[in-house]
This record gives structure tokens, C-alpha cells and sequence, in this order.
């Protein structure tokens, strides 16, 4: 009677649910948009290559290889790690707000149908994909603190915890539906807190774990090619264009001028660090414009898609001051986050996000909100709020996972190891044989 | 046969080689060396960490010559390796004992 009883239920709910598909049109793929989507994926997968050039030739010349491989090799792991069950914990079907449940592991119902809430006019693996690369990219990015002297094995271990432990969760709570920051109306147009802030704060996590590379401030440890970083940070500025032009998850009206205001905050900063550094040091460095743009780029990552091309001017001028005065402060803290990750997405990322809560307008884009000079100082609150717990958050589990691989395989490379170099050391290769 | 040793800024070799060539000297071997005298080195700033870099890039161009030749290749080596700021190289001169030309055999000013 009980079995008969369910069963009966069931009939009438699965009919109940015909009835319910039936009367919603079907989602509709719109082409435009998920060409627009699929080719900004492919312009994000860029950009992990193209930092790996960047912070390569940032390094001496016998890390080369051991610095572009923790780039490279994030493509790898993570890609498997997200479509096994990143992707679920990030975006799968909320569990009280925190996180996203396993259900879509192995990306079980992540078809070629648009999604509703995340991609309703794009196939849902294209939002995936999408995503995927944003997941690939954060933790590399972290591997500036650490750069020339993180044993490679342990990395490898250090990805996956990270991107379990503080990617996936992140994202779910500013991105996904149900997500707690989401819901407190925080806004991040394409991942000021969940990429820029979270590896920027790792970073500074990592810089106090990992410790200073041997004859830190003693030897000098100049830049090996520097005009390797140039094509990376070129590389990083074009993919970027996917970044956030692609988080509309649409093509049109936002994602153009989301392109339009990143193009713009980029210059800026470029502009911005290369004077300032001019008038303090005496020369305008390709390096400094180079970090200029990355820092314009950081910038206006959560406010892209929220507002105009005048405030760009202004967020990107402002980051390119910023992130100079932090690295200054970072050499006399005597800190050795080796390639400023700290001082360029943590600060500029943190810029970016408050920077939402001032320029926000809802006469860019009527889906956000109005910041504070449009007469909403609510968001500025808001964003303060959800930056300082995206900090303490990356900062605090990024420590424990750290302190954790110190104790079971060890952060370091052997101090002859680090005098040999990583290229050696670690993969038995050269990156120049001249 | 005296061995002349010169060191001068890398920019100026080829003025050095072509003043050198057109008053009949036949070969030269030529080093790149880096080292630093009274000029010191200088100072590089890469996003805000200073480095004095001592040893700066010198051309070491070394000649054999016939005694005689002597005067008027070191009047020349120092006319056009020559700008008059501070860096401009050394020339040093020393005795040699003996040149041998592998090929022939040839021994002395012949071999040189």
C-alpha cells in the first residue's frame, strides 16, 4: 500500500513536471552569444601561457623553466580537477549558501543546454568552460611569492588542495546561485574577490610559509629577459578582453563595454605606474609599464561591466599608483614575494573591488547597483565587507594548507637545489643552451 | 714582437678594428669581457629592488705586432676607441717571446 502510494506520487510529480517543461519555452541557444563565450575561453586559456612568459622572464635564468612550468602545468591538473568535480563544488546546486554539492561531479547534467540562471542563452558546458579557465589561472598566479625555490612535486598537491579548498568555495559563494556573497547583492563582474584577491592574499600567505629565497637582498636576483614579460603581460592584456568581456555571458551591450572600460583602465595604469616610477626613480621602466598594465587589468576586474569608460580612466590611474607604492613597501617590509603577486593583484584587486562600491552605476548596466558616487554608499559597505572576508578567508586556509604540505612533503627545494636551479633540479632541463 | 692588449667600450670595436685594418694590421682576436676601474658600475631598479651592477661589458681586443708597428697601432687604437667620458678602456703593452703559425711552421714575425 505505502510502495503503491509513492509511486502514485511520483506519477502525478513526473507529470506535474511535463506539464511544468511544457508551458516554459525551451531555453534557446543563442549563437552570437556562445561564440562569443567559447572564443573568450579560449582567450582566458591564453592568458595562463602568457603569465607564465611574464613571470618567466622575470626570474634568473635558471628557473626559467621551473616558473613557466607552474604556470603551464595548472592547465593541466585543474582542467581535471574542475570537470571531475570543481565545477560541482563551484557552481553545482547550492548547499546552505557555502558551497555547491557534488551532484554535477564529472560534470553529470552539464549538457549542451543553456543553464537558466547561469548561461540562459549559451550552452551550459560553454559557461563551464568558461569558468574553467578562471580556475586554471588563480592558483598560477599565486606562484609569483613563491617563485624560485618551491619544490615542484609538492606545487602539483598545492593545486589540488588550493582549488578544493579555496577556489571552488569562493566561487560558489560570489558566483553561484545561492552563493552567500551573491546574495548579499556584493558585486564581482569577472572575479576581483574570487581570482585576484583570493591568489593575491595566498600569495601573501605563501611569502610568510615558503620564506625568503637564499642571498635575498644580499645577492642581486635581476629580471633574466625581460622582454619574455613584455609578450606575457601583451598576452595577458589580449586574453583579458575574454576575461571580462566573456562574463557578461552573453555578447552585446555588457560585454562590449566591459571590453571597452578594461582596454581603458589598462592604459592607465600602464600610463600611471611608468610616471610615477619616472619621477621617483629617475627612469620609465618597461617593467614598470608592464606591471602598470597587469595592475590596470587587476583593477578593473570586478567593475568591469559596471561602469564607464571615465571611471576606467580613473580606477586604472589610481591602480597603477597603488600597486607602485606596494611593491616599494613590500622592499622595505624585506618581504620576498618574489614577482608581487601581493602587491599587484591583492592590492589591485582589493582596489578593484572597493572601486565597485564608488563607480558601480545602473545606467551602465541595470542588473548592478549604484555605488557610492551615484549616490548608493550601501555597496561601498557591502564590498568592504565581502573584501575582508574573501582576505581572511584566503589568507587562513592557504596558511593551514601550507603549513600542512610543510610538514608531510616539504615547501622548499634543497638549498643546492635552489643554488643549481630549478630548470635542473627539478625537471633536468635547460631553458637556454647558449 | 710586443702583444697589445686593449680594452675598450663595446660600441667602439668596430671603429677600432676598421682604423686598425687601414693601417695594415692583419688579424685580432677580440673578448668579451666585463670588469670595472675608476667608472664603477651602475645601478639598475627592477619594481623598486636596487642592484649596483660592478662589472660592465668591455670589448678585449688582443693584437701581436712587429716592434716597430708598435707606436702608431697604439696612436690609433686610442684616436678611435677614444670619447673622452669616463670608461674609455685601458691599453696595455707586453713583451712576446715567440709566434708560431700552425699551418707552416713559420716562426716569429713571419708567423705573425
Amino acid at each position: 500500500m505505502k510502495i503503491f502510494s509513492i509511486s502514485l506520487l511520483m506519477f502525478i510529480l513526473s507529470i506535474a513536471g511535463v506539464a511544468f517543461a511544457g508551458e516554459q519555452a525551451p531555453p534557446k541557444v543563442d549563437t552570437g552569444d556562445t561564440a562569443w563565450i567559447l572564443i573568450s575561453s579560449a582567450l582566458v586559456m591564453l592568458m595562463t601561457p602568457g603569465l607564465a612568459l611574464f613571470y618567466g622572464g622575470m626570474v634568473r635564468r635558471k628557473n626559467v623553466l621551473g616558473t613557466i612550468m607552474q604556470s603551464f602545468i595548472a592547465l593541466g591538473v585543474i582542467t581535471i580537477q574542475w570537470v571531475l568535480y570543481g565545477y560541482s563544488l563551484a557552481f553545482g546546486p547550492d548547499i546552505g549558501g557555502v558551497i555547491g554539492s557534488l551532484n554535477w561531479i564529472g560534470l553529470r547534467g552539464v549538457g549542451v543546454d543553456p543553464h537558466p540562471d547561469y548561461s540562459p542563452t549559451v550552452p551550459h558546458q560553454a559557461f563551464m568552460i568558461f569558468q574553467m579557465m578562471f580556475a586554471v589561472i588563480t592558483p598560477a598566479l599565486i606562484t609569483g611569492a613563491f617563485a624560485e625555490r618551491f619544490k615542484f612535486k609538492t606545487y602539483l598537491v598545492f593545486l589540488i588542495l588550493w582549488a578544493t579548498f579555496v577556489y571552488d568555495p569562493l566561487a560558489h559563494w560570489v558566483w553561484g546561485v545561492g552563493g552567500w556573497i551573491k546574495e548579499l547583492g556584493a558585486l564581482d563582474f569577472a572575479g576581483g574577490l574570487v581570482v585576484h584577491i583570493s591568489s593575491g592574499i595566498a600569495a601573501l600567505a605563501a611569502t610568510f610559509m615558503v620564506g625568503k629565497r637564499k642571498g635575498y637582498g644580499e645577492e642581486p636576483m635581476p629580471p633574466h629577459n625581460l622582454t619574455m614579460t613584455l609578450l606575457g603581460a601583451a598576452l595577458l592584456w589580449f586574453g583579458w578582453f575574454g576575461f571580462n568581456g566573456g562574463s557578461a555571458i552573453a555578447s552585446g551591450a555588457i560585454a562590449t563595454s566591459a571590453f571597452v572600460v578594461t582596454h581603458v583602465s589598462t592604459a592607465s595604469a600602464a600610463l600611471s605606474w611608468m610616471i610615477v616610477e619616472w619621477r621617483h626613480r629617475g627612469n620609465p621602466t618597461v617593467l614598470g609599464a608592464a606591471s602598470g598594465a597587469v595592475a590596470g587589468l587587476v583593477a578593473i576586474t570586478p567593475a568591469s561591466g559596471f561602469v564607464g569608460p571615465m571611471s576606467a580612466i580613473l580606477i586604472g590611474f589610481v591602480a597603477g599608483v597603488l600597486c607602485y607604492l606596494a611593491i616599494n613597501l613590500k622592499m622595505k617590509l624585506r618581504y620576498d614575494d618574489s614577482l608581487d603577486v601581493v602587491g599587484v593583484h591583492g592590492v589591485g584587486g582589493t582596489w578593484g573591488a572597493l572601486a565597485t562600491g564608488l563607480f558601480a552605476s545602473k545606467a551602465m548596466n541595470p542588473a548592478g547597483n549604484d555605488g557610492l558616487f551615484f549616490g548608493n554608499p550601501s555597496l561601498l559597505a557591502i564590498q568592504a565587507l565581502t573584501v575582508l572576508v574573501a582576505w581572511i578567508y584566503s589568507f587562513v586556509v592557504t596558511l593551514v594548507l601550507l603549513k600542512i604540505l610543510d610538514r608531510t612533503m616539504g615547501l622548499r627545494v634543497s638549498e643546492e637545489h635552489e643554488m643549481n636551479g630549478l630548470d635542473l633540479s627539478q625537471h633536468g632541463e635547460t631553458g637556454y643552451s647558449l | 714582437m710586443k702583444k697589445i692588449e686593449a680594452i675598450v667600450k663595446p660600441f667602439k670595436l668596430d671603429e677600432v678594428k676598421n682604423a686598425l685594418t687601414k693601417i695594415g694590421v692583419q688579424g685580432m682576436t677580440i673578448t668579451e669581457v666585463k670588469g670595472f676601474g675608476r667608472q664603477r658600475g651602475h645601478t639598475e631598479v627592477y619594481r623598486g629592488a636596487e642592484y649596483t651592477i660592478d662589472f660592465i661589458p668591455k670589448i678585449k681586443i688582443d693584437l701581436i705586432v712587429s716592434d716597430e708597428l708598435v707606436p702608431q697601432v697604439i696612436e690609433t687604437i686610442e684616436r678611435a676607441a677614444k670619447t673622452g667620458k669616463i670608461g674609455d678602456g685601458k691599453i696595455f703593452l707586453s713583451s712576446v717571446e715567440e709566434v708560431i703559425r700552425i699551418r707552416t711552421g713559420e716562426r716569429g714575425k713571419d708567423a705573425i
